[in-house]
């Protein structure tokens, strides 16, 4: 019975998830004539320095996003019952919007006599350049990716059971260590879940570098679609760096669950 | 009750006065309000088939009766022949190279520019057309009836074309001479636009550097995108359509971009003004053909043969601003459109100075890529020397980290 009723779901990621990756990984490692090479693999290297930038970016607006999210995440989970769920959807209701048409916005009010410029010039402040630039990206990264943060960290952090907090003051834990040594690691597993939901997205994004970067910023995810929608139609190298990419993403994930680990055993 | 009957009777009539005013102000307007076919009998062979043809188009690339005044041409096709069509858009032709490649939908009726039109003659992707059932075609313009493209004529029907010129803000360009290395000048620092596509944008250098817009060299390529590079440092970004926005709202002030585009850009803004540069510049022609595979050949000729209507090719030009090779719809035209020099240039500069795309070899196309994201990704406007030993220290001291971690907890373990 169990098996009967998980079927559809094997079946969905078997067809959606599996053959997809099977395939991608098919077309990185042939030729358009769907003989078997690693060249395609051997000319992703050329764009290193586009990977690194990439993963840069994405870092920094993950590490902007922890560091918004976490006091926002215990000052939700701190406020009465009675507010908590409207706090909340004040938090959520950007996310309502279409996220090319938030970005779109960013570009109206970074631009040159846009609406910031404009506000500055009224102090005299002369014009500053702020859309078309790396700011402009990772800023247009963290504003659409934050709601993924703050989410998991607040569920994480209501769970906590308010009795931890006090056994920890009663044995004398100061409000700074209390922090320190117990909400962090009992938070680890939101921490994750977060880092993961905007690290992820962040690093493959290619519109918004397309938007706010001025298009002289490449991303990884403005190169893949390239090799798709630019002037030669290769999807065979279009794979092979989405492949190198997954690997990459992997690796990252494999390092911070390291951490994750680790604190799990700790506190058993 | 009098009184009220009264006042909704004013107000009856105030209304019927405001509409026949509005009424007699369409009538100003030249706009083509219905299409007039020559041969109607022709249209009516499939009015009761239930047939109906899917249509991949440019986007706002076809009167769609947004604008007030003017007609929904897939409606009206609709009405005449009984075919529904099923109207979807793209972006460039590469979308809908890929698209057509990568199989799963079927299209009766695609739209794609000339060296897309060539390349998908050579990689046997078109259905060749049957002209007699396009009895319209008579209706192209000469010079457009024989294109190097489609040399045979087999696979193709023009329905707009255009040249590449430069859209400029009239209050903050002074020069009165404005040619192609205007957008090299750094007296516009960071107020220039640039094509977010490798074809056009090499195109422009090709043409400064005077070499052929077709070059498949791979020593000029190098050079033109070294001379894209240079001008890197002055450009402000690289787009394509949201040139609309910069350059109305006065963000920009330098944009290369297609002529019927700067027409529409022009009607919208007093500051906008718009050159073909003396030089030279690049001539596109978008056409009609069938896709292999398709599913109703005669409908989809029969819709081509309704856009090559006069009334039809008018409308096209009226609505999208560009430039129509129906020489019976040109001839319509007022002679303030057919003498503005931007839509219609002259024969001599259309045969001396311009230069239709060609299909370029894949080994070519590949070259252009690969030089066209070497320079976006060049990094002279801001030499970012940290990032590398950054990403370094972060992998290094997250390594030792987890190692020191490790090491803590293995002598708690002991304990």
């Amino acid at each position: 019975m169990k098996k009967l009723t998980s079927a559809p779901y094997i079946l969905w990621m078997a067809v959606f998830i599996i053959v997809p990756l099977l395939m991608v990984a098919y077309f990185a490692f042939t030729n358009d004539t769907g003989e078997f090479t690693l060249d395609n693999l051997a000319a992703v290297s050329q764009y290193s320095n586009i990977f690194i930038r990439s993963i840069w970016l994405a870092a920094i607006s993950t590490v902007i996003c922890l560091i918004i999210a976490y006091p926002l995440a215990i000052i939700l989970a701190r406020t009465d019952k009675s507010y908590q769920s409207t706090v909340l959807m004040i938090v959520m209701l950007p996310m309502w919007m279409n996220f090319l048409l938030r970005t779109y916005a960013w570009m109206t009010l970074l631009g040159n006599n846009g609406l910031i410029n404009g506000f500055l010039g009224i102090f005299g402040i002369a014009p500053k350049r702020m859309l078309n630039t790396q700011g402009a990206i990772v800023l247009g990264m963290v504003y659409n990716y934050l709601p993924y943060m703050i989410l998991p960290l607040y569920t994480v952090i209501e769970k906590i059971d308010k009795r931890i907090i006090e056994a920890a003051q009663d044995l004398g834990c100061n409000s700074a260590m209390t922090m320190l040594k117990v909400i962090v690691p009992l938070s680890m597993p939101g921490i994750m879940s977060g880092i993961t939901m905007v690290f992820v997205p962040a690093i493959s994004t290619f519109i918004i570098s397309r938007m706010l970067g001025g298009g002289s910023n490449l991303l990884i995810g403005d190169l893949i679609e390239m090799q798709f929608l630019g002037n030669s139609y290769n999807p065979n190298l279009g794979a092979a760096i989405s492949l190198v990419l997954m690997v990459i993403i992997l690796l990252i994930m494999t390092i911070l669950n390291q951490f994750d680990d680790d604190e799990d055993r700790v506190l058993m | 009750m009098k009184k009220i009957v009264l006042l909704l009777l004013t107000i009856t009539a105030s209304m019927y006065i405001c509409s026949c005013a509005h009424i007699d102000d369409e009538e100003t307007d030249t706009g083509v309000t219905s299409v007039t076919v020559e041969d109607s009998d022709y249209y009516t062979r499939f009015k009761n088939d239930g047939l109906s043809i899917n249509v991949y188009n440019w986007g706002e690339y076809i009167p769609d009766g947004s604008e007030e005044g003017t007609l929904n041409l897939n409606d009206e096709f609709t009405r005449l022949t009984g075919i529904r069509v099923n109207y979807t858009t793209y972006a460039t032709n590469e979308e809908l190279y890929a698209k057509l490649k990568g199989g799963g939908a079927t299209y009766d009726v695609v739209i794609p520019s000339d060296y897309m039109i060539s390349r998908m003659i050579k990689e046997d992707m078109l259905e060749p057309l049957d002209f007699t059932q396009i009895p319209n075609y008579k209706n192209i313009m000469d010079k457009f009836q024989v294109t190097e493209y489609d040399p045979d004529t087999m696979y193709s029907v023009p329905y707009t074309w255009g040249t590449v010129g430069i859209i400029y803000d009239t209050t903050a360009v002074d020069e009165t001479e404005i040619d192609w290395d205007i957008l090299w000048n750094e007296k516009y620092a960071d107020s220039v636009l640039m094509f977010d596509n490798p074809r056009d944008a090499f195109a422009i250098a090709e043409n400064m550097l005077g070499f052929s817009l077709n070059t498949e060299n791979t020593d000029e390529l190098r050079k033109a995108a070294e001379k894209l590079k240079e001008q890197k440092k002055i450009v402000q970004a690289y787009v394509m359509d949201e040139i609309f926005d910069k350059m109305g709202a006065g963000e920009a002030v330098l944009a290369p971009y297609y002529a019927g585009d700067a027409i529409t850009l022009m009607d919208d803004f007093e500051h906008i003004g718009f050159v073909i540069p003396k030089s030279g510049t690049n001539l596109f022609i978008d056409a009609m053909c069938i896709p292999r595979g398709c599913r109703n050949k005669e409908a989809a000729e029969m819709y081509i043969n309704f856009m090559c209507e006069a009334d039809s090719a008018k409308a096209v030009s009226d609505f999208i601003g560009y430039s129509t090779p129906n020489q019976k719809a040109y001839e319509m035209l007022e002679d303030e459109v057919k003498n503005d020099g931007i839509s219609y240039p002259d024969d001599d500069f259309i045969a001396e100075k311009t230069t239709i795309f060609r299909n370029l070899s894949d080994e070519a196309n590949l070259t252009m890529q690969t030089l066209w994201t070497e320079m976006k990704s060049s990094e002279e406007q801001t030499p970012n020397r940290v990032i590398v030993p950054a990403f370094m220290t972060v992998c290094i001291i997250a390594s030792l980290v987890i190692l020191i971690r490790r090491y803590i907890k293995k002598k708690k373990d002991i304990f």
